[in-house]
Protein backbone atom coordinates (compact mmCIF):
# COMPACT_ATOMS: atom_id res chain seq x y z
CA UNK A 1 0.00 0.00 0.00
CA UNK A 2 2.46 2.44 1.09
CA UNK A 3 4.34 2.05 -2.05
CA UNK A 4 1.70 3.66 -3.79
CA UNK A 5 1.39 7.08 -2.06
CA UNK A 6 3.45 9.94 -3.51
CA UNK A 7 6.80 10.08 -1.29
CA UNK A 8 5.72 12.48 0.40
CA UNK A 9 2.68 10.56 2.74
CA UNK A 10 5.04 7.42 2.51
CA UNK A 11 4.99 5.64 5.84
CA UNK A 12 8.67 5.66 6.97
CA UNK A 13 8.68 3.03 10.10
CA UNK A 14 10.69 5.17 12.85
CA UNK A 15 10.70 4.50 16.68
CA UNK A 16 9.09 7.24 18.66
CA UNK A 17 11.37 8.88 20.27
CA UNK A 18 13.53 10.18 16.66
CA UNK A 19 12.78 12.93 14.51
CA UNK A 20 9.15 13.97 13.26
CA UNK A 21 8.53 15.49 9.96
CA UNK A 22 5.56 17.90 10.25
CA UNK A 23 3.92 20.58 7.48
CA UNK A 24 2.81 23.60 8.56
CA UNK A 25 0.88 25.98 6.58
CA UNK A 26 -0.19 26.67 3.95
CA UNK A 27 -3.26 27.68 5.95
CA UNK A 28 -1.81 27.99 8.87
CA UNK A 29 -2.53 31.81 9.65
CA UNK A 30 0.33 32.63 11.20
CA UNK A 31 2.58 31.99 7.99
CA UNK A 32 0.92 35.34 6.66
CA UNK A 33 -0.91 33.70 4.19
CA UNK A 34 0.15 30.93 1.67
CA UNK A 35 3.38 29.53 2.82
CA UNK A 36 4.32 26.26 3.90
CA UNK A 37 7.32 24.96 5.39
CA UNK A 38 8.04 21.68 5.93
CA UNK A 39 9.28 20.91 9.49
CA UNK A 40 11.45 18.10 10.56
CA UNK A 41 11.51 18.45 14.35
CA UNK A 42 13.11 16.86 17.50
CA UNK A 43 11.20 16.89 20.04
CA UNK A 44 10.23 21.01 19.74
CA UNK A 45 13.40 21.45 18.28
CA UNK A 46 13.76 22.46 14.78
CA UNK A 47 16.35 20.14 13.09
CA UNK A 48 15.40 21.43 9.53
CA UNK A 49 13.17 23.87 7.96
CA UNK A 50 12.48 23.73 4.64
CA UNK A 51 9.84 26.76 2.78
CA UNK A 52 8.22 25.60 0.35
CA UNK A 53 6.58 28.71 -1.71
CA UNK A 54 4.40 29.23 -5.15
CA UNK A 55 1.03 28.81 -3.84
CA UNK A 56 0.41 32.09 -4.82
CA UNK A 57 2.29 32.06 -7.96
CA UNK A 58 0.20 33.87 -10.53
CA UNK A 59 2.41 34.80 -13.60
CA UNK A 60 2.34 38.22 -13.30
CA UNK A 61 6.30 38.64 -15.10
CA UNK A 62 4.94 37.14 -17.67
CA UNK A 63 1.90 39.24 -18.02
CA UNK A 64 4.05 42.40 -18.14
CA UNK A 65 5.48 41.12 -21.45
CA UNK A 66 1.97 41.40 -23.07
CA UNK A 67 1.01 44.47 -21.36
CA UNK A 68 1.90 48.10 -22.25
CA UNK A 69 4.15 50.31 -19.86
CA UNK A 70 1.21 52.28 -18.37
CA UNK A 71 -0.80 48.84 -18.20
CA UNK A 72 1.52 46.94 -15.96
CA UNK A 73 1.33 49.47 -12.70
CA UNK A 74 -1.80 47.76 -12.16
CA UNK A 75 -0.02 44.50 -11.97
CA UNK A 76 2.91 45.96 -9.46
CA UNK A 77 0.15 46.37 -7.03
CA UNK A 78 -1.13 43.09 -6.56
CA UNK A 79 2.71 42.08 -5.63
CA UNK A 80 3.50 43.90 -2.15
CA UNK A 81 -0.48 44.32 -1.66
CA UNK A 82 0.49 45.96 2.10
CA UNK A 83 3.22 48.52 -0.11
CA UNK A 84 1.25 49.26 -3.76
CA UNK A 85 2.56 52.78 -3.88
CA UNK A 86 6.31 51.56 -3.16
CA UNK A 87 5.85 49.19 -6.08
CA UNK A 88 4.11 51.82 -8.12
CA UNK A 89 7.00 54.05 -7.46
CA UNK A 90 9.55 51.31 -8.52
CA UNK A 91 7.92 50.20 -11.67
CA UNK A 92 7.46 53.84 -12.77
CA UNK A 93 10.63 54.99 -11.71
CA UNK A 94 12.49 52.28 -13.71
CA UNK A 95 10.64 53.20 -16.87
CA UNK A 96 11.19 56.81 -16.34
CA UNK A 97 14.64 56.14 -16.05
CA UNK A 98 14.20 54.41 -19.34
CA UNK A 99 12.68 57.46 -21.06
CA UNK A 100 15.00 59.86 -19.40
CA UNK A 101 11.62 61.52 -18.14
CA UNK A 102 12.33 64.69 -15.55
CA UNK A 103 9.46 65.06 -12.57
CA UNK A 104 8.11 67.58 -11.21
CA UNK A 105 8.83 68.40 -7.88
CA UNK A 106 5.67 68.73 -6.42
CA UNK A 107 4.79 65.49 -7.93
CA UNK A 108 8.65 64.04 -6.45
CA UNK A 109 7.33 65.61 -3.07
CA UNK A 110 3.96 63.92 -3.16
CA UNK A 111 5.47 60.27 -3.88
CA UNK A 112 7.77 60.77 -0.83
CA UNK A 113 4.98 61.60 0.84
CA UNK A 114 2.45 59.17 0.24
CA UNK A 115 5.36 56.49 0.05
CA UNK A 116 5.98 56.91 3.87
CA UNK A 117 2.29 57.44 4.41
CA UNK A 118 2.59 53.61 2.66
CA UNK A 119 5.23 52.48 4.89
CA UNK A 120 3.30 53.65 8.57
CA UNK A 121 0.38 51.44 7.30
CA UNK A 122 2.67 48.48 5.95
CA UNK A 123 4.73 48.90 9.44
CA UNK A 124 1.33 48.80 11.28
CA UNK A 125 -0.40 45.48 9.72
CA UNK A 126 2.85 43.95 10.63
CA UNK A 127 3.22 45.20 13.87
CA UNK A 128 -0.58 43.76 14.52
CA UNK A 129 0.03 40.63 13.19
CA UNK A 130 3.42 40.26 14.67
CA UNK A 131 2.01 40.50 18.02
CA UNK A 132 -0.98 38.45 17.30
CA UNK A 133 0.91 35.43 16.29
CA UNK A 134 2.77 35.84 19.53
CA UNK A 135 -0.40 36.31 21.45
CA UNK A 136 -0.79 40.35 22.01
CA UNK A 137 -4.23 40.69 20.51
CA UNK A 138 -4.94 43.58 21.51
CA UNK A 139 -2.13 45.80 19.58
CA UNK A 140 -4.20 44.36 16.40
CA UNK A 141 -7.35 46.57 17.25
CA UNK A 142 -5.03 50.01 17.85
CA UNK A 143 -2.61 49.04 14.63
CA UNK A 144 -5.94 48.58 12.32
CA UNK A 145 -8.08 51.81 14.06
CA UNK A 146 -4.47 54.16 12.61
CA UNK A 147 -4.17 52.18 9.53
CA UNK A 148 -7.66 52.75 8.66
CA UNK A 149 -6.34 56.89 8.77
CA UNK A 150 -4.45 56.19 6.06
CA UNK A 151 -5.83 53.78 3.49
CA UNK A 152 -8.92 56.92 4.19
CA UNK A 153 -6.05 59.41 2.78
CA UNK A 154 -4.87 57.01 0.13
CA UNK A 155 -8.18 56.30 -0.72
CA UNK A 156 -9.13 59.79 -1.01
CA UNK A 157 -6.22 60.77 -3.44
CA UNK A 158 -6.48 57.94 -5.73
CA UNK A 159 -9.51 55.65 -5.68
CA UNK A 160 -8.11 53.31 -4.48
CA UNK A 161 -7.84 51.49 -0.47
CA UNK A 162 -5.15 48.78 -1.55
CA UNK A 163 -4.47 49.36 -4.79
CA UNK A 164 -4.17 52.83 -5.73
CA UNK A 165 -2.18 52.82 -8.79
CA UNK A 166 -1.62 56.17 -8.03
CA UNK A 167 1.90 57.06 -9.60
CA UNK A 168 2.09 56.79 -13.31
CA UNK A 169 4.71 57.03 -15.43
CA UNK A 170 5.81 60.46 -15.66
CA UNK A 171 4.05 61.48 -12.30
CA UNK A 172 0.51 61.22 -10.61
CA UNK A 173 -2.48 60.27 -11.54
CA UNK A 174 -4.16 63.34 -10.46
CA UNK A 175 -3.51 65.82 -7.92
CA UNK A 176 -4.26 65.67 -4.27
CA UNK A 177 -7.63 66.66 -3.22
CA UNK A 178 -9.42 69.56 -1.49
CA UNK A 179 -8.74 68.84 1.95
CA UNK A 180 -5.82 66.39 2.09
CA UNK A 181 -3.34 68.49 3.60
CA UNK A 182 -5.83 69.32 6.78
CA UNK A 183 -6.35 65.35 6.71
CA UNK A 184 -2.96 64.08 6.83
CA UNK A 185 -2.07 67.05 9.27
CA UNK A 186 -4.48 66.17 11.46
CA UNK A 187 -3.36 62.20 11.37
CA UNK A 188 0.47 63.10 12.00
CA UNK A 189 -0.62 65.23 14.85
CA UNK A 190 -2.39 62.59 16.74
CA UNK A 191 0.49 59.63 15.31
CA UNK A 192 3.02 60.23 18.13
CA UNK A 193 0.90 60.10 20.69
CA UNK A 194 -0.77 56.48 18.83
CA UNK A 195 3.11 54.72 18.67
CA UNK A 196 3.88 55.27 22.52
CA UNK A 197 0.78 53.58 23.37
CA UNK A 198 1.85 50.86 20.93
CA UNK A 199 4.79 50.60 23.20
CA UNK A 200 3.23 50.45 26.24
CA UNK A 201 1.37 47.52 25.08
CA UNK A 202 3.94 45.59 24.28
CA UNK A 203 7.49 46.81 24.23
CA UNK A 204 7.59 46.41 28.28
CA UNK A 205 5.50 43.08 28.40
CA UNK A 206 7.79 40.33 29.96
CA UNK A 207 6.30 37.41 27.59
CA UNK A 208 6.45 39.31 24.50
CA UNK A 209 10.16 40.36 25.43
CA UNK A 210 11.16 36.43 25.95
CA UNK A 211 9.31 35.35 23.42
CA UNK A 212 11.66 37.55 20.37
CA UNK A 213 15.34 38.26 22.66
CA UNK A 214 17.75 36.19 22.07
CA UNK A 215 15.78 34.20 18.75
CA UNK A 216 16.18 34.19 15.00
CA UNK A 217 20.10 35.32 15.15
CA UNK A 218 21.22 36.20 11.83
CA UNK A 219 25.00 38.05 12.01
CA UNK A 220 25.67 41.08 9.83
CA UNK A 221 27.85 38.65 7.81
CA UNK A 222 25.34 36.10 7.64
CA UNK A 223 22.71 38.53 6.57
CA UNK A 224 24.76 40.61 4.04
CA UNK A 225 25.54 37.46 2.47
CA UNK A 226 21.94 35.54 2.14
CA UNK A 227 20.64 39.54 0.65
CA UNK A 228 18.62 40.40 3.74
CA UNK A 229 17.75 44.00 3.12
CA UNK A 230 15.25 46.81 4.99
CA UNK A 231 14.83 46.46 8.81
CA UNK A 232 15.11 42.81 8.67
CA UNK A 233 19.03 43.96 7.62
CA UNK A 234 19.15 47.19 9.82
CA UNK A 235 18.52 44.55 12.94
CA UNK A 236 21.73 43.16 12.59
CA UNK A 237 23.63 46.06 12.87
CA UNK A 238 24.56 46.64 9.35
CA UNK A 239 23.46 50.39 8.15
CA UNK A 240 22.07 49.80 4.52
CA UNK A 241 18.88 51.97 3.39
CA UNK A 242 18.49 52.52 -0.22
CA UNK A 243 17.06 56.19 0.89
CA UNK A 244 20.31 57.00 2.05
CA UNK A 245 22.75 54.83 -0.35
CA UNK A 246 21.09 55.67 -3.49
CA UNK A 247 18.69 59.14 -3.28
CA UNK A 248 15.53 58.72 -5.44
CA UNK A 249 12.59 61.57 -5.60
CA UNK A 250 14.84 63.81 -3.38
CA UNK A 251 15.25 61.81 -0.41
CA UNK A 252 18.84 63.52 0.47
CA UNK A 253 16.76 66.49 0.94
CA UNK A 254 14.55 64.74 4.05
CA UNK A 255 16.09 64.92 7.77
CA UNK A 256 15.70 61.55 9.18
CA UNK A 257 17.32 58.75 10.98
CA UNK A 258 18.00 55.59 9.84
CA UNK A 259 17.12 53.31 12.33
CA UNK A 260 20.31 50.62 13.63
CA UNK A 261 20.16 47.80 16.33
CA UNK A 262 22.51 45.07 17.01
CA UNK A 263 21.04 42.60 19.06
CA UNK A 264 20.97 40.82 15.23
CA UNK A 265 17.09 39.01 16.74
CA UNK A 266 13.66 39.31 16.45
CA UNK A 267 13.34 41.99 19.29
CA UNK A 268 15.96 44.23 17.27
CA UNK A 269 14.00 44.11 14.18
CA UNK A 270 11.28 44.61 16.03
CA UNK A 271 12.53 47.98 17.62
CA UNK A 272 14.15 48.93 14.31
CA UNK A 273 10.18 48.72 13.03
CA UNK A 274 9.05 50.52 15.53
CA UNK A 275 12.05 53.46 15.34
CA UNK A 276 11.01 53.40 11.50
CA UNK A 277 7.45 54.30 12.45
CA UNK A 278 8.66 57.78 14.43
CA UNK A 279 11.08 58.34 11.45
CA UNK A 280 8.41 57.96 8.34
CA UNK A 281 6.57 60.58 10.54
CA UNK A 282 9.02 63.03 10.56
CA UNK A 283 9.42 62.80 6.85
CA UNK A 284 5.85 62.75 6.13
CA UNK A 285 5.52 65.77 8.48
CA UNK A 286 8.43 67.50 6.33
CA UNK A 287 6.83 66.85 3.33
CA UNK A 288 3.74 68.55 4.18
CA UNK A 289 5.67 71.58 4.47
CA UNK A 290 7.35 71.23 1.33
CA UNK A 291 3.88 70.82 -1.03
CA UNK A 292 4.50 73.77 -3.02
CA UNK A 293 1.81 74.66 -5.66
CA UNK A 294 3.15 73.44 -9.12
CA UNK A 295 2.79 70.80 -11.94
CA UNK A 296 2.23 67.16 -10.84
CA UNK A 297 2.87 65.48 -14.72
CA UNK A 298 6.10 65.82 -16.72
CA UNK A 299 6.38 67.70 -19.65
CA UNK A 300 6.28 65.25 -22.18
CA UNK A 301 2.96 64.88 -24.25
CA UNK A 302 3.83 61.84 -26.03
CA UNK A 303 3.98 59.30 -22.89
CA UNK A 304 2.00 61.31 -19.83
CA UNK A 305 -2.16 61.45 -20.28
CA UNK A 306 -2.92 65.18 -20.90
CA UNK A 307 -5.72 67.08 -18.32
CA UNK A 308 -8.90 66.46 -19.08
CA UNK A 309 -10.19 70.22 -20.01
CA UNK A 310 -6.82 70.13 -22.49
CA UNK A 311 -7.95 67.01 -24.52
CA UNK A 312 -11.54 68.72 -25.12
CA UNK A 313 -10.48 72.35 -26.21
CA UNK A 314 -7.02 71.04 -27.95
CA UNK A 315 -6.42 69.23 -30.72
CA UNK A 316 -3.09 67.83 -30.53
CA UNK A 317 -4.00 66.79 -26.86
CA UNK A 318 -6.70 64.76 -28.44
CA UNK A 319 -4.44 62.88 -30.81
CA UNK A 320 -2.19 62.55 -28.08
CA UNK A 321 -4.71 60.80 -25.86
CA UNK A 322 -5.64 58.57 -28.33
CA UNK A 323 -1.99 57.68 -29.14
CA UNK A 324 -1.30 56.50 -25.29
CA UNK A 325 -4.69 55.26 -24.99
CA UNK A 326 -4.73 52.68 -27.81
CA UNK A 327 -1.07 52.03 -28.99
CA UNK A 328 0.67 53.00 -25.89
CA UNK A 329 4.46 54.84 -26.03
CA UNK A 330 7.86 53.24 -27.42
CA UNK A 331 10.21 53.29 -24.93
CA UNK A 332 13.94 53.47 -25.73
CA UNK A 333 15.92 50.11 -25.93
CA UNK A 334 18.02 49.17 -23.04
CA UNK A 335 17.49 47.78 -19.62
CA UNK A 336 17.26 49.77 -15.94
CA UNK A 337 17.40 48.22 -12.65
CA UNK A 338 16.06 50.46 -9.74
CA UNK A 339 15.89 49.99 -6.64
CA UNK A 340 13.54 52.07 -3.97
CA UNK A 341 13.37 51.29 -0.15
CA UNK A 342 10.18 49.52 0.52
CA UNK A 343 8.65 48.64 3.25
CA UNK A 344 10.42 45.34 3.78
CA UNK A 345 13.75 46.23 2.03
CA UNK A 346 15.39 46.58 -1.16
CA UNK A 347 12.57 46.70 -4.13
CA UNK A 348 13.85 46.33 -7.47
CA UNK A 349 12.85 47.03 -10.38
CA UNK A 350 14.82 45.02 -13.74
CA UNK A 351 12.74 46.52 -17.01
CA UNK A 352 13.97 45.73 -20.63
CA UNK A 353 12.82 47.13 -23.48
CA UNK A 354 13.60 46.18 -27.03
CA UNK A 355 12.09 49.84 -28.24
CA UNK A 356 8.36 48.76 -28.20
CA UNK A 357 5.24 49.81 -26.31
CA UNK A 358 5.75 46.87 -24.17
CA UNK A 359 8.42 45.45 -22.27
CA UNK A 360 10.79 42.78 -23.45
CA UNK A 361 11.20 41.77 -19.29
CA UNK A 362 9.95 42.73 -16.34
CA UNK A 363 11.41 41.46 -12.85
CA UNK A 364 10.79 42.30 -9.28
CA UNK A 365 13.46 41.96 -7.08
CA UNK A 366 10.75 41.27 -3.64
CA UNK A 367 12.27 41.90 -0.37
CA UNK A 368 10.13 39.23 0.71
CA UNK A 369 11.46 36.23 -1.42
CA UNK A 370 15.54 37.45 -0.19
CA UNK A 371 14.26 37.73 3.64
CA UNK A 372 12.27 34.32 3.59
CA UNK A 373 15.32 32.33 1.72
CA UNK A 374 17.31 33.09 5.02
CA UNK A 375 14.65 31.69 7.33
CA UNK A 376 15.94 28.16 7.57
CA UNK A 377 19.85 29.74 9.26
CA UNK A 378 17.65 31.53 11.56
CA UNK A 379 15.43 28.86 12.58
CA UNK A 380 17.11 25.71 12.79
CA UNK A 381 17.78 24.99 16.25
CA UNK A 382 15.02 26.99 17.85
CA UNK A 383 11.64 25.83 19.01
CA UNK A 384 8.52 25.21 16.77
CA UNK A 385 6.98 27.92 18.67
CA UNK A 386 9.76 30.45 17.82
CA UNK A 387 9.09 29.97 13.90
CA UNK A 388 6.26 32.00 14.03
CA UNK A 389 7.79 34.92 16.06
CA UNK A 390 10.84 34.37 13.37
CA UNK A 391 8.63 34.95 10.16
CA UNK A 392 7.03 37.52 11.95
CA UNK A 393 10.12 39.72 12.29
CA UNK A 394 10.65 39.16 8.47
CA UNK A 395 7.61 40.78 7.85
CA UNK A 396 6.73 38.78 4.61
CA UNK A 397 4.29 39.60 1.90
CA UNK A 398 3.84 35.89 -0.20
CA UNK A 399 1.79 38.32 -3.11
CA UNK A 400 5.27 39.39 -3.50
CA UNK A 401 7.51 36.26 -2.83
CA UNK A 402 5.17 34.47 -5.50
CA UNK A 403 4.50 36.86 -8.06
CA UNK B 1 17.54 65.95 20.61
CA UNK B 2 20.77 66.42 22.25
CA UNK B 3 24.08 67.88 20.43
CA UNK B 4 26.34 64.25 20.16
CA UNK B 5 22.85 62.60 18.81
CA UNK B 6 23.00 65.28 15.80
CA UNK B 7 26.47 65.09 15.52
CA UNK B 8 26.31 61.12 15.10
CA UNK B 9 23.51 61.61 12.25
CA UNK B 10 25.32 64.16 10.11
CA UNK B 11 28.20 61.52 10.56
CA UNK B 12 26.27 58.75 9.50
CA UNK B 13 24.62 60.22 6.89
CA UNK B 14 28.62 61.85 5.46
CA UNK B 15 29.56 58.26 5.60
CA UNK B 16 26.70 57.24 3.29
CA UNK B 17 26.98 59.65 0.42
CA UNK B 18 26.42 58.17 -2.51
CA UNK B 19 29.82 57.66 -4.85
CA UNK B 20 29.94 59.55 -7.14
CA UNK B 21 29.91 59.46 -10.83
CA UNK B 22 33.14 59.27 -11.68
CA UNK B 23 34.55 56.82 -9.70
CA UNK B 24 32.77 54.11 -11.12
CA UNK B 25 34.92 53.42 -14.15
CA UNK B 26 37.43 52.43 -12.01
CA UNK B 27 35.71 49.01 -11.08
CA UNK B 28 35.94 48.55 -14.90
CA UNK B 29 39.79 49.11 -14.78
CA UNK B 30 40.17 47.09 -11.95
CA UNK B 31 38.75 44.35 -13.90
CA UNK B 32 40.86 44.73 -17.19
CA UNK B 33 44.01 45.74 -14.63
CA UNK B 34 43.34 41.82 -13.30
CA UNK B 35 42.57 40.25 -16.16
CA UNK B 36 41.88 41.44 -19.33
CA UNK B 37 39.68 38.53 -21.03
CA UNK B 38 37.13 38.85 -17.93
CA UNK B 39 35.26 42.51 -19.41
CA UNK B 40 33.78 41.65 -22.93
CA UNK B 41 31.35 43.85 -24.12
CA UNK B 42 30.77 47.15 -21.30
CA UNK B 43 27.45 48.88 -22.29
CA UNK B 44 27.16 52.00 -20.34
CA UNK B 45 23.49 53.47 -20.40
CA UNK B 46 20.95 55.25 -18.16
CA UNK B 47 23.82 55.78 -15.60
CA UNK B 48 24.38 51.78 -15.13
CA UNK B 49 26.94 49.71 -16.21
CA UNK B 50 26.69 46.55 -17.76
CA UNK B 51 29.63 43.80 -17.98
CA UNK B 52 29.30 41.29 -20.26
CA UNK B 53 31.30 38.49 -18.81
CA UNK B 54 32.55 34.78 -20.22
CA UNK B 55 30.63 32.49 -18.56
CA UNK B 56 33.74 29.66 -17.92
CA UNK B 57 34.87 32.96 -16.02
CA UNK B 58 31.93 34.33 -13.79
CA UNK B 59 33.13 32.72 -10.10
CA UNK B 60 36.46 33.66 -10.60
CA UNK B 61 35.49 37.62 -11.54
CA UNK B 62 32.69 37.16 -8.73
CA UNK B 63 34.55 36.51 -6.39
CA UNK B 64 37.22 38.97 -7.04
CA UNK B 65 34.67 41.69 -7.40
CA UNK B 66 33.72 40.49 -3.90
CA UNK B 67 37.18 40.43 -2.50
CA UNK B 68 39.22 42.83 -4.40
CA UNK B 69 39.60 45.52 -1.72
CA UNK B 70 38.48 49.06 -3.31
CA UNK B 71 35.15 47.18 -4.97
CA UNK B 72 33.45 45.14 -2.59
CA UNK B 73 30.75 43.97 -3.81
CA UNK B 74 29.65 42.23 -0.96
CA UNK B 75 25.92 42.05 -1.75
CA UNK B 76 24.06 40.42 -4.70
CA UNK B 77 21.12 42.38 -5.22
CA UNK B 78 19.48 40.49 -7.65
CA UNK B 79 19.48 37.64 -10.27
CA UNK B 80 17.44 37.20 -13.18
CA UNK B 81 17.21 35.89 -16.40
CA UNK B 82 15.57 37.11 -19.56
CA UNK B 83 14.73 35.76 -23.08
CA UNK B 84 15.17 37.12 -26.10
CA UNK B 85 13.10 35.74 -27.97
CA UNK B 86 13.27 32.07 -29.82
CA UNK B 87 14.89 33.55 -33.16
CA UNK B 88 18.02 34.99 -31.34
CA UNK B 89 21.34 33.29 -30.94
CA UNK B 90 22.21 33.45 -27.97
CA UNK B 91 19.12 33.20 -26.89
CA UNK B 92 18.82 33.63 -22.65
CA UNK B 93 21.13 36.20 -20.87
CA UNK B 94 21.73 36.44 -16.91
CA UNK B 95 21.81 39.36 -15.08
CA UNK B 96 23.66 39.72 -11.83
CA UNK B 97 22.40 42.98 -10.26
CA UNK B 98 25.69 43.26 -7.61
CA UNK B 99 25.94 45.76 -4.63
CA UNK B 100 29.26 47.10 -2.78
CA UNK B 101 27.91 48.07 0.50
CA UNK B 102 30.54 50.17 1.56
CA UNK B 103 30.98 51.94 -1.57
CA UNK B 104 27.46 51.87 -2.61
CA UNK B 105 27.47 51.41 -6.15
CA UNK B 106 26.13 49.44 -8.15
CA UNK B 107 26.98 46.59 -11.26
CA UNK B 108 25.45 44.30 -13.79
CA UNK B 109 27.07 41.22 -14.90
CA UNK B 110 25.52 39.49 -17.84
CA UNK B 111 25.81 36.25 -19.36
CA UNK B 112 24.47 34.95 -22.59
CA UNK B 113 23.80 31.71 -23.37
CA UNK B 114 23.03 29.98 -26.40
CA UNK B 115 19.11 27.81 -26.43
CA UNK B 116 20.45 24.71 -27.03
CA UNK B 117 23.62 24.38 -23.99
CA UNK B 118 21.71 26.91 -20.96
CA UNK B 119 24.19 25.92 -18.64
CA UNK B 120 25.68 28.33 -16.53
CA UNK B 121 27.96 28.18 -12.95
CA UNK B 122 26.24 28.93 -9.90
CA UNK B 123 27.49 31.35 -7.67
CA UNK B 124 25.92 29.82 -4.47
CA UNK B 125 29.53 29.79 -3.55
CA UNK B 126 30.31 33.12 -3.68
CA UNK B 127 26.93 34.42 -2.39
CA UNK B 128 24.44 32.30 -0.61
CA UNK B 129 21.52 34.68 -1.64
CA UNK B 130 21.74 33.19 -5.26
CA UNK B 131 19.94 30.13 -4.18
CA UNK B 132 16.71 30.94 -4.66
CA UNK B 133 17.66 33.47 -7.42
CA UNK B 134 18.74 30.38 -9.43
CA UNK B 135 16.17 28.50 -8.81
CA UNK B 136 13.61 31.06 -9.93
CA UNK B 137 15.45 31.52 -12.75
CA UNK B 138 16.21 27.67 -13.55
CA UNK B 139 11.96 27.10 -13.15
CA UNK B 140 10.65 30.17 -15.38
CA UNK B 141 13.69 29.96 -17.82
CA UNK B 142 15.18 26.63 -18.22
CA UNK B 143 18.46 27.76 -17.22
CA UNK B 144 20.78 25.36 -15.38
CA UNK B 145 23.20 26.33 -12.73
CA UNK B 146 25.80 23.51 -12.55
CA UNK B 147 27.05 23.20 -9.35
CA UNK B 148 24.00 24.83 -7.23
CA UNK B 149 23.34 22.48 -4.20
CA UNK B 150 19.46 22.16 -4.48
CA UNK B 151 18.33 22.74 -7.92
CA UNK B 152 14.45 22.50 -8.10
CA UNK B 153 11.70 24.39 -9.27
CA UNK B 154 10.63 26.82 -6.61
CA UNK B 155 7.46 28.51 -7.61
CA UNK B 156 5.75 26.13 -10.14
CA UNK B 157 5.15 22.72 -9.12
CA UNK B 158 7.56 20.00 -9.62
CA UNK B 159 5.61 18.49 -12.30
CA UNK B 160 4.71 21.54 -14.48
CA UNK B 161 5.90 20.86 -17.96
CA UNK B 162 8.06 23.74 -19.91
CA UNK B 163 9.42 26.96 -18.34
CA UNK B 164 6.93 29.60 -17.87
CA UNK B 165 8.50 32.82 -18.92
CA UNK B 166 10.28 31.53 -21.96
CA UNK B 167 9.05 33.46 -25.38
CA UNK B 168 7.42 30.75 -26.66
CA UNK B 169 5.51 29.95 -24.24
CA UNK B 170 1.75 30.96 -24.23
CA UNK B 171 0.52 33.32 -22.07
CA UNK B 172 -2.63 30.42 -21.04
CA UNK B 173 -0.60 27.61 -20.52
CA UNK B 174 -0.81 24.32 -23.10
CA UNK B 175 -3.59 23.46 -21.04
CA UNK B 176 -5.41 23.94 -18.14
CA UNK B 177 -3.11 22.99 -14.91
CA UNK B 178 -4.67 20.65 -12.39
CA UNK B 179 -3.08 20.16 -9.12
CA UNK B 180 -5.46 16.40 -9.09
Amino acid sequence: MAATLPPQFEVVDRPLDTQMTISMGPQHPSTHGVLRLELVLDGEMIVKCTPDIGYLHTGMEKLFEYKKFQQGIVITDRMDYLNPLGNNLAYVMAVEKLLGLEIPERAQTIRVLMCELQRIASHLVWLGTHALDIGAMTVFFYCFREREKILNMIEAASGGRLTPSYFRIGGLMMDLPAGFERRCQQFIDKFLPAVDEFHTLLTGNRIFQRRTQGVGIISAEDAIDWGLTGPSLRGSGVNIDVRRTDPYTGYEQYDFEVPIETGCDVWARYIVRMRELKESHKIVRQGLGRLQPGPIKADAPKVVLPDREAMKTHMDALIHHFLIVAEGFNVPAGEVYHAIEGSKGELGCYVKSDGGPKPSRVHFRGPSFINLSALPLMAEGEMIADVVAIIGSLDIVLGEIDR
Amino acid sequence: MDIERQQEIAKQAAATTPAHSSDRPSVLAALQRENTDWAGEVIQAFGEITIVVPRGRLVEICTFLKTAPGLEFIMLSDLCGADRGPEEDPRFEVNYQLFSVTKHYRLRLKVLLAEDDPHVPTVTGVWRTANWHERETFDLFGVVFDGHPDLRRILLPDDWQGHALRKDFPLRGYEPYSLT
